[in-house]
């Protein structure tokens, strides 16, 4: 069967982006309803697919940059189904569907990776620890794709300039309500993620903290949206500074999540996981 | 029978004229009351609106009831009659009703596509029946022209665009908070567009108005039209604490809110989006407020070209409306057509009526004394001969063989029997 759920999931995804466009464009509400459906489907071949990698392998894949990608695209779609469910802001599949096809499309042209994996991460509290951690990531992900939004729509409006984006963007107030909301359940994941992390490392490697890159980066963006959360429940931050905050904390996890593994080499680097 | 329809709008008239005229009619029934006392007005409806003041009526007489309204619409004192006669405009038949379609569809509004005149013609109605102005003309009209507003609505995207500078300002409202419902509108200065402004906005659900004026019982007497509360200009900016939108139109000539003090007040309003709206001209906002965070400032100019936006989409769906209204029109002249048979009947019966009456007060003094019985009789000779020899041209008529052009049919038979004594002309020609 090799990777036949992957694939499916793939088309999904490429499909719900269509739609998800075709509804940007042409404003058809049936089209944004399809769009959720499509990607709801590839989410389930998507965790038939995760389902079946762990049970074959007996842990989580996450030993090589594909495998990660490949979770993160899926905590990235569940997340986003969540939002859509709960809180509809329909053009952000535009971005958001694109964006996990992309992702699983990565993880399906990266190559494997090759030697035995380190006994460190057949662990369920390091799957713990990589699942909040990768959902809290997906969540400011959102926060991002919101936050974009959000400046490109505030732009239109204070410029005065009501174009092309000005009719098919929803509300300033519903976006800044995106990122609040992305906030409220990205952080206490992301936090989750820290903190299970730290624990595991104090169990098996007898420190809490080693100052490895990515712990450092990724306390970096924690920080950042401390002092977000922070600022939106005292002093009422909101709009344009929020949509700042959130950006510049994402481009810090995304460099904690890319950059970190591949170039700066750390106990957290993917190329630490495989012994040759 | 003719349809005729009098009246002045936003288009012909200024505002002082129709707040004039729209107060004669302070008591409704009873200006009913006095058009109906003329028996040329057969069937009558006013509606008054604050873009309109107009009277339609079913008559007989044209002329006179032409002059008959007018002579209402005149009755204001402070109405002077050559500025009534500038700003008059009188519909008939055909026109009438394309009218009255056209002003039900918000074709006619000074905001195309607004939805309130529907609801205002119908109110109008509503009293004009329980007047017992209307007949069966009126009636039918009222009913078509309810049914052509609402597929106009339908039908056409006249109804949501924004077609204006007020729904302008609530399409720009919409892109800042969502939805509109519970915010808080503070009112500055109470001039003609801010009250158009807070007109559509109150359709909106906002929650509270609060009207600020420098006189203040203008602004009472605005406050208590939307249930509003009215503030004086000097705790402006307490007011703006509790504001979302602001609407600003005094004619103040300096700037009523400067930058530093919009900061402050955002700082004290926890950041929450402020949208102001400065259609004074000369502007009462400073522009530099615009620059704040979560401050979204608009002058007239910038609202007119939303306004702009949707204009040539709006200009298709109002040719749409347009034609919508011409074949409806067409529709219900035709049914008028079939209407003027039972008149002409009527005619018939009336001419045959007054040759009896003629004819046996001729006949009977040469008869010599003769008994009630036989005079009777006579009478019911006389009109049994005319009724019978009615009968078959009145079962033509209303057998109607060209349904296409009943009037030809109806013409013919008013002409063969002499029924219009207004185009005797037309007969001698012929003779």
């Amino acid at each position: 069967m090799g990777d036949f759920w992957l694939y499916l999931a793939l088309a999904a995804y490429f499909g719900a982006t269509a739609l998800w466009l075709g509804f940007f464009l042409a404003q058809r509400e049936s089209l944004c309803r399809a769009g959720a459906w499509v990607m709801a489907g590839g989410l389930a071949c998507h965790t038939l697919e995760l389902v079946r990698r762990t049970l074959s392998h007996g842990y989580l894949p996450v030993a090589t940059f594909g495998d990660a990608l490949l979770v993160f695209a899926w905590a990235l779609v569940a997340v986003f189904l969540l939002l859509n469910w709960r809180f509809p802001i329909k053009v952000l599949g535009a971005l958001a569907a694109p964006l996990a096809a992309l992702m699983v499309s990565g993880a399906l042209i990266l190559p494997p990776g090759k030697g035995a994996v380190s006994p460190l991460l057949k662990s369920f509290w390091l799957a713990l620890h990589i699942s909040l951690a990768l959902l809290g990531n997906a969540a400011f992900t959102l926060a991002f794709l919101g936050a974009i939004f959000y400046l490109v729509q505030e732009r239109q409006l204070k410029g005065k300039k009501f174009g092309f984006f000005y009719r098919r963007l929803p509300s300033l107030s519903q976006l800044d309500a995106l990122n609040y909301w992305c906030l409220t359940i990205g952080f206490p994941l992301l936090t989750g993620g820290i903190i299970s992390g730290s624990l595991y490392a104090q169990h098996t490697l007898g420190r809490f903290w080693s100052w490895d890159p990515k712990e450092v980066l990724t306390l970096s963006a924690w920080l950042i949206y401390a002092v977000l959360v922070h600022e939106r429940l005292t002093v009422g931050w909101r709009g344009r500074r929020a949509a700042l905050l959130a950006i510049c904390g994402f481009l810090v996890l995304v460099f904690a999540f890319v950059g970190a593994n591949l170039w700066i080499s750390g106990y957290h680097s993917f190329a630490s996981f495989l012994k040759p | 029978m003719n349809l005729l329809l009098v009246g002045v709008n936003h288009k012909t008239s200024p505002v002082a004229l129709r707040e004039k005229l729209a107060g004669l009619i302070p008591n409704v029934p009873q200006a009913y009351l006095s058009l109906k006392a003329h028996p040329e007005l057969m069937e009558v409806l006013l509606y008054t609106t604050c873009n309109r003041v107009e009277l339609l009526c079913v008559t007989e007489e044209p002329a006179a009831a032409e002059a008959r309204l007018k002579a209402f619409l005149a009755a204001h004192p402070e109405v002077p009659a050559a500025d009534l006669n500038d700003s008059l405009y009188i519909h008939r038949d055909q026109d009438a009703v394309q009218h009255l379609f056209r002003v039900a569809a918000s074709l006619d509004s000074m905001v195309v596509g607004e939805p309130q005149i529907l609801g205002q013609v119908k109110e109008a109605y509503r009293q004009a029946t329980q007047s017992q102005a209307t007949g069966p003309i009126l009636n039918r009209l009222l009913h078509k022209t309810f049914s052509v507003a609402k597929r106009v609505r339908r039908e056409t995207g006249l109804g949501d665009q924004a077609v204006s500078v007020s729904y302008a300002a609530i399409a720009l409202g919409r892109k800042i908070f969502g939805a509109l419902e519970g915010k808080t509108v503070l009112l500055l200065g109470a001039g003609e567009m801010a009250e158009l402004a807070l007109e559509h906005l109150k359709g909106q659900g906002v929650a509270k108005i609060v009207v600020a004026n420098r006189t203040l019982e203008r602004g009472v007497r605005l406050a208590e039209r939307f249930r509003g509360e009215a503030v004086s200009l000097e705790e402006l900016e307490a007011q703006l604490l509790a504001a979302d939108i602001v609407i600003s139109s005094t004619g103040s000539d300096e700037h009523l809110l400067t930058r530093d003090q919009v900061k402050a007040v955002m700082r004290r309003r926890k950041q929450r989006p402020l949208f102001l709206i400065d259609i004074a001209v000369p502007r009462d906002l400073d522009p530099a407020i615009n620059d704040l965070d979560n401050v979204y400032l608009y002058n007239i100019d910038d609202l007119q070209e939303v306004a702009a936006q949707g204009l040539q989409h709006r200009q298709k769906e109002a040719a749409k409306a347009e034609r919508l209204v011409a074949a409806e029109t067409l529709k219900f002249l035709e049914w008028l057509d079939t209407l003027q048979v039972y008149p002409t009947i009527i005619a018939l019966k009336d001419k045959a009526e007054r040759i009896c009456a003629r004819e046996l007060k001729k006949t009977l003094p040469q008869l010599g004394p003769l008994s009630p019985e036989q005079r009777q009789a006579l009478d019911a000779l006389a009109h049994a001969i005319t009724g019978k020899l009615l009968h078959d041209p009145i079962i033509f008529l209303k057998r109607n063989h060209h349904p296409k052009k009943p009037h030809r049919e109806l013409d013919l038979i008013r002409r063969l029997f002499r029924l219009d004594q207004d185009r005797q002309k037309d007969y001698n020609d012929k003779d």
